[in-house]
């Protein structure tokens, strides 16, 4: 990559005043560091994920409403958690937070099991019972 | 209290966090020379491990090897601490910064509130510099960022305690007992053997094999998966290529930059030829994210648009081993 083709397009960090370090040559064929504001093939890719992300929620959104989920997979989703970071963050087994994500199961739930995902999620106890879906 | 470091912006977080820390310890190495000697160029393909609903990508070791090889390379040692107890992990930090002595953490990136939100993901093996203590507030050098920042003692402690796959707990490191001279010649020798040695390496996921074999892959997934994934898949690929802290086009251009400063210090011609040649490689990489960012944003169906960059992606992988093969004769 030569300087002068080292890609300026929009992206997430446009309105911020990072940019980000590549390296390049310059005329003289000399490598050095050339900051970048952004490239749009990286671009649509990182959307493509979030949309990924996005669309994923709405599902899960969905089957709870259906009585099938438990709002502990849609706060998990919101915050780009999977179940092995969650298990992480609330120090129960993965095998039971599984479990947890299914209405049947969170209905029989503790408030001290609750409490544990409420603060995981910095959210009150009552939020996490009756999420604004 | 304020240690006097110097913070200078890089492309990948270890590199930097290990250049600036080398730096401020006397022993001056840029960012593409702690990259090569640490053999941080890199392909491998793990399909049985899921990030994100798509197989893994990388173009570099595992987190933590790169200051490790550099430090053994180099030789100077790393001091380094994990905690169970939060209280501990700070009284630790407070002390080494007492000592004026610059830190390095890893840390989760999630909750780094000085990131973009599109870059807030669960990953824990980021590295940043903790170069002081104002107040309430540490003074943070993040490499991937334009100018030093702040974050409170909570939200530091949020960060060194995140959790998940990698959970840093609270590790702080930082190099010791650095050598008054160094064997840089020695170093970027079994910096390049280990590179292309896992490059040319006989394994089928690793290296230009794993290139290649991803190549053979992507004419098959429109048929087997189907055209949506087959675009999230390559969309994974694209975005590990050129996530933040490659340095454009997989890390392939850092590392041109590394064999044209070890040109002039092992005096050998070739490898500044070869730094051309590894440009020319990174290039053939940003322009396979090009077409494939074209295809799943138009969301063509024909097939043979998938036949067209998996030849592009067969391509590269043909290429690299032709240029692995050449660094292997341009260093004996």
């Amino acid at each position: 990559m030569k300087k002068e083709e080292v890609p300026q397009d929009e992206s997430c960090f446009s309105h911020t005043n990072m940019k980000e370090v590549v390296y390049a040559v310059d005329k003289d064929g000399k490598y050095g560091k050339a900051l970048s504001s952004g490239w749009e093939a990286k671009t649509i890719a990182l959307n493509e994920s979030l949309d990924l992300i996005e669309e994923q929620l709405q599902e899960t959104i969905q089957k709870i409403k259906e009585g099938e989920l438990s709002p502990i997979a849609y706060y998990m989703e919101s915050q780009r958690m999977d179940v092995v970071v969650l298990s992480g963050y609330v120090g129960i087994w993965q095998w039971k937070v599984k479990r947890h994500l299914k209405a049947k199961t969170f209905k029989k739930l503790s408030d001290k099991t609750l409490k544990k995902y409420a603060e995981a999620f910095e959210i009150s106890l009552e939020e996490l019972k009756n999420p604004k879906i | 209290m304020k240690i006097n470091f110097e913070h200078n912006q890089s492309a990948h977080c270890e590199n930097g966090v290990v250049s600036n820390l080398l730096n401020y310890n006397g022993l001056k190495v840029s960012e593409p020379m702690v990259f090569g000697i640490a053999s941080g160029v890199f392909f491998i393909y793990i399909p049985f491990i899921k990030v994100n609903f798509a197989p893994m990508f990388s173009f570099r070791p595992v987190p933590g090897f790169i200051f490790s090889r550099v430090s053994k390379r180099l030789g100077f040692k790393i001091k380094r601490h994990k905690f169970n107890s939060k209280e501990k992990a700070q009284q630790t930090l407070d002390a080494e910064l007492s000592k004026n002595n610059p830190v390095g953490l890893q840390v989760g990136v999630y909750n780094l509130t000085y990131f973009p939100d599109e870059y807030r993901f669960h990953f824990n093996a980021h590295n940043l510099v903790v170069y002081g203590k104002d107040g309430g507030d540490y003074l943070i050098s993040d490499p991937v960022m334009p100018q030093v920042t702040t974050l409170s003692a909570k939200e530091l402690e949020k960060v060194r305690f995140a959790k998940g796959p990698f959970a840093p707990k609270g590790h702080i490191y930082y190099p010791t007992e650095l050598p008054n001279d160094v064997d840089l010649k020695k170093a970027i020798t079994k910096g390049i053997k280990q590179a292309y040695r896992h490059m040319l390496a006989p394994v089928p996921l690793v290296g230009f094999r794993g290139i290649r074999y991803v190549a053979k892959r992507i004419r098959k997934w429109p048929d087997k998966i189907g055209v949506k994934k087959t675009n999230h898949y390559l969309g994974q690929l694209v975005r590990m290529q050129e996530e933040i802290g490659t340095g454009g086009g997989g890390f392939r251009f850092i590392f041109a930059a590394f064999l044209q400063e070890a040109s002039v210090i092992m005096e050998n011609p070739r490898l500044a030829e070869l730094s051309v040649e590894m440009t020319a490689i990174g290039d053939q990489w940003r322009d396979f994210a090009i077409d494939a960012s074209r295809l799943y944003k138009n969301r063509s169906r024909e097939t043979d648009a998938y036949n067209k960059i998996a030849d592009k992606l067969d391509a590269i992988g043909l290429a690299e081993r032709a240029f692995f093969l050449d660094l292997k004769r341009a260093i004996k």
